[in-house]
């Protein structure tokens, strides 16, 4: 595994259990998209943001299909809460907490993420 | 079989019988009678009136008109397949074919009505048929295979529809008519004119005053042609009697029921036998008391009513219906309605002709101003409400009801104006105040539900335009907003937002949501819904409101579902698949070798696809942009399988090699191809041009369609196989290819701008108002006026055409993007694993369950890179 070298100033990272770990330039986020990295124990996640450049993580892994692809989403607004809908059937996810919109009892891992 | 419960036995289950058993059931009777049915045909009732609907793509079971739930929930012993032989009234009890005797306390004759064939020569020979039955239908729809003439006898409501069955079967048609004109019964001969002028405009041939003396056969027994009265002769290798039914009456006969001289189980005001008041007769074989056999449906519904009441012993009595009738035949509306032919003394006409526009409208108004009948021919859309007002003074002149709209004085005389008393649906007896009473007392928004709540609109379907407003204005009137919005973000339709894209060359979704969203969604992001429709709304108009028109530019990648974003299908895990352009299905050998070494060096899965092309699956995302620097390096560029956008444009190989074609099918569907590439539409598009009749390319079946003639090329629009496949309707005939791609350049052109999202041209064709003739009246006439500005936006998208992987591969920046991890751009995704299959692989997909697996498990995709 190569990680990319940190180019520019401010970096996304994401909060793992005791530290911030390093994912990508801030630049490298298109709003209203995702992006996927690789989690140093081989977990991955989707990190966002929105047009505000807020930034959200949530894990990759689309738990309907088991296809790494919620990075690959669409993202939204619902009652003013951030989502994605999953590309592959479409479930929508909260971005703040991971859960479902269409399936009370589904929910997935959010991440603490920042811009530093 | 003796029992306790009284028993009803029904003969037929038609239309009718079907509407006798409802009527049954909503009186209880099903609860305390045993019900027994006996059906010749091999399947339930099914809708008679819709026949012809069979060839636009209407399967018997779309037209079926019983639902087994309800036969099943009233314990109705129904035996299709097995009709009744005799009958022995003073035992009471009916033996069917099969054997079966049924003992009967009621016995209740629905048998319908058998063609007529007039006893000519060999009207029995091979080639001869009759038009009642779905069997029927297929009959002449398998002899037709072999045909390319065909004739009707009969020049009636069934004759014409006959007719327009065999031309929608491909066969040159002709019509044989003993009376003067057409639809002698329905219309006068002024009607008659304008009908004649628009049936032999779309290519029948009609002879009228002529009577058929002979069916003339070959050798082997099968028909070659007709001789008529006039001595000519007429070679055709088909022929369909409908020269009108005559009740169906034997078994009545041969129990001793009194039947009229010229036929029809002759009945009482309750529909009684006149013979046996344990026998009652309805619909079509059944003469009522007013001395007429009745061969419509709503008359026959009436019976079946007062029937099912009397025996409920509920007060109810037929005396006599009204014969009002609208159709579209052969795609010209005809309707008659009320005293039609101006038989009240006294009356007067109010006649509006225009022979050249195939129009003819006749108003019979009463001295007093009362509206007694009428007739219309080219456009019925007056019908309902002129029907529902006939017998009362309208508050408008008559005049301003036939005059076309824009000459003299237009007025729309809407449903609103009509009594709560009027009869909207007459086929189900329905007012305007029960249909009012659905929206305000049964909480009915939509005119679904407010047909299955007071089952207006599901007969003939005359109707349903009409209903169509009054829901709307009762709705409007009660409050409730019918909210048409595209989603929680945004209260227009899609129609209304490429308007304002339109209008206000808008070329940012941020700048649309913010001026035109709804108000609690500006400033947010907008939803998974409509941020790939305006996407494909700003794709569409890019050049001419001055967006990119390269869909991963700026603020438009973010707008793109997956497919668009990474220009490559998403599967199932995770990875994607490849489908290069390969215009009209004609490859060379060079290039199919290259897209063979392509798939093997990245280890992908090969398969040919529906659209005469070939998907490559398999492939990562970082595997894409290489994957395509080698096909564009050969030629090839995107075949946008992944867009909402034109797909493929399949062909036959047409005159160049096949002994039939008669025009180069190839050669117009790479033109047309390349023409209409990468254009942006509210769903996909798929074409087909096939080089001659036998439609190998299956056109047919396609958003637009082109079938080569020997003058030139048939357009059809508006055909979708799938889930719910629909026959393409013709548009226009024996075009030139300049004539072919103007048209084919505004019909998809307005399409894109009035369809609703994800909408294909099926769907949309047979919702927008007017439907067919609306969109070619915009399209082939002009009649909006915009046929410049459509064909202005498709010159402008077909200038500015650029294949967006080539761009892709030439941006380091948007290249960046096809990783599969932002932060290990050389490492594949690990869930994307595959597993052999056949020679080829296909996905692991129970890794997609554990997620991980040891390496030496699995087959790499990309062994070789």
């Amino acid at each position: 595994m190569t990680l990319a070298l940190e180019t520019t100033d401010l970096k996304v990272q994401l909060r793992l259990t005791d530290d911030w770990f390093t994912v990508c330039d801030l630049s490298a986020l298109l709003p209203g998209r995702g992006v996927a990295a690789l989690l140093p124990d081989g977990r991955q996640v989707a990190v966002f943001a929105d047009r505000t450049g807020r930034l959200y993580a949530i894990d990759n892994r689309d738990p309907f299909t088991g296809a790494a692809v919620l990075s690959r989403g669409l993202t939204g607004t619902h009652r003013g809460r951030p989502f994605v809908a999953s590309p592959l059937l479409k479930q929508r996810f909260d971005l703040e907490s991971g859960q479902c919109l269409d399936d009370e009892a589904v929910r997935v891992t959010a991440y603490e993420v920042k811009a530093a | 079989m003796p029992t306790d419960t009284p028993t009803i036995v029904l003969i037929g289950h038609g239309m009718v019988g079907q509407r006798f058993l409802e009527a049954l059931a909503e009186r209880g009777l099903t609860a305390t009678h045993r019900v027994v049915v006996l059906c010749e045909e091999p399947r339930p009732a099914y809708d008679r009136v819709q026949l012809t609907s069979y060839f636009s793509g209407k399967t018997p079971e779309d037209l079926s008109m019983t639902d087994m739930a309800f036969i099943e929930t009233h314990g109705i012993e129904l035996r299709v397949g097995d009709p009744a032989e005799t009958v022995d009234r003073a035992a009471r009890k009916v033996t069917a074919r099969s054997g079966l005797v049924v003992d009967y306390d009621v016995l209740v004759l629905a048998t319908g009505s058998y063609p007529f064939v007039p006893p000519v020569p060999n009207k029995d020979a091979e080639g001869c048929f009759v038009y009642r039955t779905i069997e029927d239908l297929l009959a002449i729809e398998e002899y037709a295979r072999t045909s390319t003439t065909g004739a009707v006898v009969g020049g009636g409501l069934l004759g014409l529809e006959a007719a327009g069955a065999l031309k929608g079967l491909g066969l040159n048609t002709h019509i044989v008519e003993f009376a003067p004109r057409l639809m002698p019964v329905q219309v006068d001969e002024g009607g008659g004119a304008a009908l004649l002028r628009t049936i032999e405009d779309m290519g029948l041939s009609v002879h009228t005053g002529v009577g058929t003396q002979e069916i003339v056969v070959g050798e082997d027994g099968a028909v070659t042609g007709m001789r008529l009265s006039d001595g000519s002769e007429l070679a055709t290798d088909l022929v369909v009697f409908s020269a009108g039914v005559r009740p169906r009456d034997q078994l009545a006969r041969d129990c001793g029921l009194d039947v009229g001289e010229r036929g029809g189980i002759a009945v009482d005001e309750q529909c009684r036998t006149v013979t046996d008041p344990h026998v009652f007769a309805i619909g079509e074989c059944a003469l009522a008391a007013d001395g007429r056999v009745y061969g419509l449906v709503a008359p026959g519904y009436e019976q079946a009513e007062t029937a099912a009441a009397t025996i409920a012993a509920d007060e109810s009595s037929f005396t006599g219906a009204d014969l009002s009738t609208k159709l579209k035949l052969l795609g010209v509306d005809v309707a008659s309605f009320g005293d039609a032919h101006g038989t009240a003394e006294d009356c007067l006409d109010v006649v509006y002709s225009d022979s050249r526009a195939g129009l003819y409208k006749k108003l019979v108004i009463g001295r007093d101003g009362t509206l007694l009948g009428g007739i219309l021919v080219g456009d019925a859309e007056a019908y309902g409400t002129l029907r529902a007002f006939t017998g009362s003074v309208p508050p408008v002149a008559p005049e301003a009801l036939v005059l076309p709209a824009g000459a003299g004085a237009p007025v729309q005389l809407g449903p609103s104006a009509l009594p709560d008393d009027a009869v909207v649906c007459s086929c189900h007896n329905v007012t305007k105040g029960t249909i009012r009473g659905a929206v305000t007392e049964h909480r009915c928004t939509t005119v679904p539900e407010v047909k299955k709540c007071t089952k207006a609109g599901t007969g003939c379907g005359s109707c349903v335009k009409v209903l169509g407003q009054l829901v709307n204005a009762e709705l409007e009137a009660s409050g409730v907003e019918v909210d048409k919005g595209l989603c929680a973000c945004f209260s227009q339709t899609r129609e209304e937002l490429y308007e304002i894209v339109l209008a206000l060359r808008i070329t940012s979704f941020r700048d649309l949501l913010d001026r035109h969203g709804r108000e609690a969604a500006r400033g947010g992001d907008g939803c998974e819904v409509c941020k790939p429709a305006v996407g494909s709304i700003i794709a569409s108009l890019a050049p001419t409101i001055g967006a990119s028109t390269y869909v991963l530019d700026g603020e438009q990648a973010a707008l793109q579902d997956t497919n668009d974003h990474f220009l490559a299908n998403l599967q199932k895990n995770g990875s994607y698949s490849v489908v290069p352009r390969i215009p009209g299905g004609e490859i060379a050998p060079e290039k199919l070798i290259v897209i063979g070494e392509i798939a093997r060096d990245f280890g992908l899965y090969t398969k040919i696809t529906g659209g005469q092309r070939i998907d490559m699956f398999g492939a990562r995302v970082e595997q894409l942009p290489l994957i395509w620097a080698r096909l564009v390096d050969a030629g090839f560029e995107s075949g946008h399988a992944y867009g909402k956008s034109l797909r493929t444009v399949k062909s036959c190989v047409g005159q160049t090699w096949c002994r039939y074609g008669v025009q180069d099918s190839v050669r117009m569907a790479i033109d047309l191809e390349l023409r209409y590439r990468g254009l942006r539409s509210p769903h996909k598009l798929k074409s087909a041009v096939s080089g001659c009749q036998r439609e190998c390319a299956e056109a047919q079946s396609k958003d637009f369609g082109v079938i080569a003639t020997a003058n030139g090329w048939n357009l059809y629009v508006g055909g979708n196989g799938g889930a719910t496949p629909r026959h393409a309707d013709l548009l226009a005939q024996d075009l030139s290819d300049a004539e072919l791609i103007r048209l084919i350049d505004r019909f998809l052109m307005f399409y894109i701008r009035t369809a609703d999202r994800l909408e294909r041209t099926s769907v949309w064709l047979d919702r927008i108002p007017g439907g067919l003739d609306h969109v070619r009246d915009v399209v082939v006439h002009d009649s909006l006026g915009i046929c410049d500005e459509l064909e202005a936006l498709m010159a402008a998208h077909v200038s500015h055409y650029r294949d967006e992987w080539a761009e892709t591969i030439n941006d380091p920046e948007k290249l960046a993007r096809f990783v599969s991890f932002v932060n290990a751009p050389d490492t594949p995704d690990p869930v994307v694993a595959f597993v052999p299959e056949r020679d080829q692989m296909k996905p692991d997909l129970p890794l997609l369950n554990i997620g991980l697996r040891p390496a030496d498990d699995i087959l790499e995709g990309s062994a070789t890179l």
